[in-house]
């Protein structure tokens, strides 16, 4: 079993490309898990062609303790048997969301989620590596391949660096390794070019290149990936492309972060500071 | 049915057996050389550096938490309940943790957060809390808190009292003080300081009392009932009219008429109403009384004076001083010759303190008011460890310890330090005697440094809480308790020699 957490700045794609991702790897015929470790509970929703699921910290709540849960009323399967969890949250502003995350994770190892028929495990994390809740996926052994989603906008690049930061701390002190960067397209200028030379500097590979496409946006009005919504359309290859080169990967890495400097060197190489 | 004692019981062979079956086949311990080793190795000066220099760790450290302070001054107010916003474990901790102390049964809520509480915020379990606890004790004022976990997830405590009177929950009419009190910054001084401003500031809140003739004293952080009552005592004889606030004389030691009584004693809450027109505000402990002195002086625009801690003749004197200045009173004769004997007890067992060396740990104000009295007695303080000391304390003692200078200046002050530290430092520089609470029992069975039990919590001997330490009985009593101490370990010392006498 092969666990994965998937990391980006908000609004980037992320749960976006890991679904259609694992779309592709449940049509290829590998066993896949999605943890939506996030209080909008909006990871799975293309999978399970609904709004949004019973979230394990809403059941905890309604039935007034996590140990009054049962796994098959969080742990839903979708799209070619792909299961499906949510951690949930809080309402914005109050509790504590990274909390949320750890009880959610506890409670699916202690209540046997994690079976050996799986083979892959997806971790799908909000934003930033905000606090100690959201890097629970990567703690104590849990998923030690990380995979960092970006656009080649400067906002999307600075956080990649962050998350960066936050997995060299766990690569030294665990096995946690980055596998490398996703670039969803924004399509800005020169974007192949500076993601390429970002992922070089960060000591790591650009694992694919997702073009954008309006299909995508389509597919997820129909609560869709688009390797179900519209199988032979040229971006669900690009998913099977990713999907492919994802599960074939070896190469994995301890991020080499860039400084202020070096970051705003980079950008301006590629015409951001103008 | 013959109940065995634990002493007699431990001692027997059974039991004995079971002790070095346990020791050998689970402890896993290293060989008895190597334990004397590392035991002999702690003492030295090399260790010493070596545990001075320790960052990342507390060993022991002589303080208790925030919210803890914020109990024991609820606890001072007439039908008042103390209600933690937090887990029930922080609240068990508090009630034991004063109940050993005071031997008394200690009433205090907790909302019972768990791991939902922690995730979703805690506003349904500050809800349902003050619904049951107004249902089963009807207090007239809830005094809340909060520990750790509430603080770590940032509930907002005002919009959540605000929720649940608005919702109908308990009565606009109850009284809701609230106090953030976090542990993790600051000690059980703090979190008293803090829920004193916010009942002060809300019982007190909108209401204009008439101007009175009043003053108003706090006693801050102090774990004495006997020193409430003492200071109640003085100004009934000086005819002062007072209002003491916080006062837990009558809740933390009540007569046992065979019956419990939920809410014995405590300030009225009209008198804290009343408090705001006083002449003004005289705090006995100025480290755990700042915010609420700040609160008085601006909000109340109340005149607010702190004292040093009245203990000894020379703080006694201050505390009395000041006392007449604000109220145009005499002092009564009754007090003079109060004083006269204090001194003169003083006198009679200056031979026997003078020059003996102590170790002082315990919270600022007491502290301070320790050194002052030691120095009187020709007592000679070494070491004095504060864990919830400052720099401003630092500089206070030494201004102190520098008033005489024969006594004093052997004196190093050391803040932010724990039991440990104070550990390493009676190894390299021993002293005689060692002033500080049942905690510092551990250091008396390591160094065999005599300890003379003073401050909070003392749980291993009764009722030292009920006798004053403040004003001038209060240092016929900590003298008493002194000096006999040292008389106990000279009669061991000399028991074969020559010196062994009955007199002394």
């Amino acid at each position: 079993m092969r666990q994965i957490a998937i990391y980006g700045k908000g609004g980037i794609g992320k749960s976006t490309t890991t679904q259609n991702t694992v779309a592709a790897l449940a049509e290829a015929g590998y066993r896949c898990m999605i943890v939506g470790c996030d209080p909008k509970a909006d990871a799975t929703r293309l999978i399970l062609h609904r709004k949004s699921q019973a979230t394990v910290m809403d059941l905890a709540r309604e039935k007034g303790a996590v140990e009054e849960l049962e796994l098959d009323e969080v742990l839903l399967d979708g799209f070619k048997g792909v299961k499906c969890v949510e951690s949930g949250g809080p309402e914005p502003g109050v509790g504590c969301a990274g909390r949320g995350v750890i009880t959610a994770i506890n409670f699916l190892e202690e209540n046997g989620a994690y079976t050996p028929d799986l083979d892959f495990v997806f971790y799908d994390v909000l934003g930033d590596v905000v606090c100690g809740g959201f890097a629970m996926p990567i703690r104590e052994g849990k998923a030690k391949e990380i995979y960092i989603v970006t656009s080649g906008e400067m906002m999307a690049i600075y956080a990649a660096n962050n998350i960066s930061r936050g997995i060299l701390k766990y690569a030294q002190s665990g096995g946690v390794r980055l596998g490398g960067i996703i670039c969803n397209s924004r399509k800005v200028e020169k974007e192949y070019e500076l993601v390429s030379e970002f992922a070089e500097r960060l000591g790591t590979q650009l694992l694919h290149f997702i073009p954008r496409d309006n299909i995508v946006q389509k597919a997820e009005l129909n609560r869709m990936t688009v390797v179900e919504y519209s199988p032979d359309h040229p971006q669900a290859d690009e998913y099977r492309a990713l999907a492919k080169k994802m599960a074939e990967n070896r190469n994995l890495y301890i991020p080499t972060p860039l400084t202020m400097d070096e970051l705003e060197e980079l950008l301006e190489k590629y015409g951001f500071l103008d | 049915m013959k109940i065995q004692d634990h002493v007699e019981l431990y001692k027997r062979e059974d039991y004995l057996e079971l002790f070095e079956k346990k020791k050998k086949d689970f402890e896993e311990t290293c060989p008895e050389e190597e334990i004397n080793r590392i035991i002999e190795y702690t003492k030295t000066e090399e260790y010493k550096e070596k545990n001075f220099s320790r960052k990342a760790l507390t060993i022991n450290p002589a303080k208790a938490c925030q919210p803890l302070g914020a109990v024991l001054c609820a606890l001072g107010f007439k039908d008042t309940l103390p209600f933690v916003h937090g887990s029930q474990g922080c609240v068990a901790y508090f009630r034991s943790h004063l109940s050993r102390h005071f031997k008394e049964p200690v009433p205090a809520v907790s909302t019972s957060m768990t791991e939902d509480a922690a995730v979703f915020g805690g506003l349904s379990n500050l809800i349902e809390g003050l619904e049951n606890a107004y249902k089963l004790y009807s207090p007239r004022m809830f005094a809340i808190s909060t520990t750790c976990m509430a603080e770590v997830i940032g509930d907002d405590l005002n919009a959540f009292i605000k929720k649940a009177k608005a919702d109908g929950v308990i009565s606009p009419n109850i009284l809701s003080p609230h106090a953030n009190t976090p542990s993790f910054v600051g000690s059980h001084i703090n979190g008293y300081d803090s829920m004193l401003r916010a009942i002060l500031s809300h019982v007190s809140q909108g209401l204009k009392p008439a101007q009175g003739e009043h003053i108003n004293i706090i006693p801050g952080f102090d774990t004495y009932t006997g020193n409430y009552r003492e200071i109640k005592r003085i100004l009934n004889m000086m005819n002062i009219p007072y209002i003491l606030l916080a006062d837990i004389s009558d809740t933390l030691d009540s007569p046992n008429f065979g019956e419990y009584e939920m809410y014995p004693g405590g300030t009225p809450l009209s008198d804290v109403v009343r408090a705001s027109g006083a002449i003004a505000t005289i705090s006995l402990q100025k480290y755990s009384t700042s915010k609420t002195g700040e609160f008085i002086r601006d909000i109340w625009h109340q005149p607010f004076v702190d004292v040093p801690y009245p203990l000894g003749i020379k703080n006694t004197d201050i505390l009395l001083n000041v006392i007449c200045d604000l109220t145009d009173k005499p002092i009564p004769e009754e007090l003079l010759n109060e004083r006269g004997r204090a001194v003169d007890a003083m006198i009679d067992s200056y031979a026997y303190i003078h020059g003996k060396r102590f170790a002082l740990v315990g919270d600022p104000d007491l502290l301070l008011g320790l050194i002052s009295f030691l120095l009187e007695l020709g007592g000679v303080p070494v070491h004095i460890v504060c864990t919830n000391g400052d720099e401003s304390f630092e500089e206070e003692a030494y201004r102190i310890l520098e008033r005489e200078p024969l006594f004093g200046k052997q004196a190093k002050v050391y803040i932010r330090k724990d039991l440990w530290h104070l550990r390493s430092l009676l190894f390299t520089e021993p002293v005689d005697f060692l002033l500080g609470n049942s905690y510092c029992k551990a250091l008396w069975k390591d160094t065999g440094v005599p300890l003379i039990r003073v401050g909070f919590p003392i749980f291993d001997r009764h009722h030292m809480h009920r006798m004053p330490i403040i004003g001038y009985q209060g240092a016929i009593n900590l003298l008493t308790l002194m000096v006999n101490t040292i008389l106990d370990e000279l009669d061991r010392e000399t028991k074969d020699s020559p010196s062994f006498d009955v007199i002394r």
